[in-house]
């Protein structure tokens, strides 16, 4: 290959700055999207495995339309489209005075698609668990939220740390999609450096090996909490 | 018993000649083919010179001139009409191809297109997939570590464009409000420079790419959008309400345009340069320039300016 290797460019001002940001912001943005799609992912997760019909209906249909559309598309949509839907004021408020509207578009994007996959396990989850412990709790006296809380929950939650493991990973890496609405993190300034510099393949192999660290202490986290929790006698190892 | 065994090595003796030469007969054919192969090696080599070029070794071995190209670049190198790349850049590269062809002696060289984008242009010439990259690419010195350059193609700069009626005309005029640009390009450089220099608070919006800027523009999600006049005129052109917009302002970087070629290679550069010179000397430059500018197929209406027309000239170097 007729390339200029010069690897000490990843730890020259500004470049490794900006690697450290991109860092912080593809951290940030996975988190806070974790957040949403763990807390909304549950809500709808048991939605999905409640006695209502309405309920049922509404989170089937939620996981319908957020999990059968691509997530790059659905942050064209958020971005580009849904203001343009709002009233005149408000879609100008989110188009500019809301504080850092691509990276808060970004989150909202990511955060509502993941959600979808994580209400899918949760239900999975509650189900595995199965309807002799729903019957069970009941019979002991308890309303259907107390069994949701000390029976069905705790068991599922349990059963599917893996999968949630998968989609904790997924977020990090699908948090470079947010580039393409203009959030500068870690890809972004990856690709910036290739910009500036043309020193392209420097650029993504450190991105590469970030993203593995990233990745990798995201799951020794999870086994860890998977062991902690662990009750022995119940359940499957993941 | 005794003339058996005479008779015995007799006919080992014979079967033993007689295979002697066939071998014989074997490498006179071997070295009879060989010599052929080698003179016809040698006749080609004389005919068809790829001389001490890597790349002309490379485009003689595999029968194909590799060109990277742009897909929006307008009108430098875009996918035109009939979903094939054209433009300005591109015509100038095929006059470069034809020279190739004469300088192999092989017509039959055909010509791939590999589409690049601005992160890939440089990966793909330095591990060999393209030979050439014909689009609209800077020519600056920190590039020039990784890639060489063919004479000067185009002159332009960055310049911002506006809603008309927004009153802005200078960066100066962007005070307190928001621009956008491609992220990580010379450009951004540039804005953000200008912006330091003259101590403006203006708001800085990244956006991938030239459409979604203008997206950005047309939304209101940005008052200016900052890139190439060139390329700003083109997405004017390209626009549903193209009166609705301007281009203004002094230019706040200069931005030569020019072919990338893989480095290391003088020979080929030479070639390239040869061709180029001569389009220039001839004035036939002008000709293609005007066919893509002049009003253009886009209608973007760019006379050739007084700048390139000296940069034309002084790149004409005698033979």
């Amino acid at each position: 290959m007729n390339y200029n290797w010069d690897w000490g460019i990843l730890f020259r001002e500004p470049y490794l700055e900006w690697l450290i940001d991109g860092l912080g912001w593809t951290v940030s943005l996975s988190l806070i999207a974790w957040v949403i799609a763990f807390s909304l992912g549950s809500m709808l997760g048991i939605m999905r495995t409640s006695v209502s019909p309405t309920l049922r209906l509404v989170g089937a249909v939620y996981v319908e339309i957020f999990r059968n559309v691509p997530l790059l598309v659905q942050l064209f949509l958020w971005f580009f489209v849904f203001p343009e839907l709002l009233p005149d004021d408000a879609g100008m408020w989110v188009k500019r005075e809301m504080p850092m509207p691509a990276l808060t578009t970004a989150i909202i994007g990511i955060g509502l698609y993941t959600a979808s996959r994580v209400c899918e396990q949760v239900r999975s989850g509650i189900e595995a668990v199965g309807i002799g412990q729903r019957n069970a709790g009941r019979a002991l006296g308890m309303s259907e939220t107390k069994v949701y809380i000390n029976v069905l929950l705790p068991n599922a939650y349990r059963i599917i740390i893996p999968p949630l493991t998968s989609e904790f990973l997924t977020i990090f890496k699908n948090s470079s999609l947010a580039l393409t609405i203009g959030v500068v993190e870690l890809t972004a300034m990856t690709r910036q450096i290739e910009e500036y510099t043309f020193q392209g393949f420097e650029a993504f192999t450190a991105a590469t090996v970030i993203y593995s660290v990233v990745t990798f202490i995201v799951m020794l986290i999870m086994q860890t909490i998977e062991k902690y929790v662990r009750v022995p006698g119940r359940v499957s190892v993941g | 018993m005794h003339y058996k065994h005479i008779l015995l090595h007799a006919t080992i003796y014979v079967i033993f000649k007689i295979n002697e030469e066939k071998q014989l007969m074997k490498n006179i054919i071997k070295l009879t083919a060989l010599s052929a192969v080698m003179l016809t090696g040698l006749s080609g080599q004389a005919i068809a010179d790829a001389g001490d070029s890597r790349i002309l070794k490379r485009i003689q071995d595999r029968g194909v001139v590799t060109i990277g190209h742009r897909e929006t670049s307008i009108p430098f190198s875009y996918i035109g009409n009939d979903e094939k790349p054209v433009g300005y850049s591109i015509d100038i590269c095929l006059k470069i191809v034809d020279a190739i062809k004469t300088e192999l002696d092989n017509p039959n060289l055909t010509v791939k297109y590999v589409p690049v984008t601005g992160q890939t242009r440089i990966p793909l010439i330095a591990n060999g997939t393209i030979d050439i990259e014909c689009g609209s690419t800077t020519n600056n010195l920190t590039r020039q570590k990784q890639v060489s350059y063919l004479s000067t193609t185009f002159i332009t700069g960055t310049k911002i464009a506006s809603k008309k009626g927004s009153g802005i005309t200078e960066i100066e005029d962007l005070e307190g409000k928001i621009i956008g640009m491609s992220a990580g390009t010379t450009n951004e450089k540039a804005i953000k420079a200008a912006i330091k220099d003259l101590g403006l608070n203006v708001k800085i919006v990244g956006v991938k790419d030239h459409s979604q800027g203008w997206l950005a523009l047309q939304t209101d999600r940005v008052d200016a959008y900052a890139s190439d006049d060139v390329l700003l005129y083109g997405l004017i052109s390209k626009s549903k309400s193209p009166e609705e917009y301007q281009v203004t302002g002094r230019f706040l970087s200069f931005d030569p345009y020019a072919i990338m070629v893989p480095r290391n290679d003088s020979t080929f550069e030479r070639l390239g340069r040869v061709v180029m010179s001569g389009l220039m000397a001839s004035g036939e430059m002008e000709t293609v320039y005007n066919k893509w500018f002049v009003p253009g197929p886009t209608g973007i209406n760019m006379k050739l300016s007084d700048t390139l027309k000296v940069a034309f000239e002084i790149q004409a170097f005698p033979n």
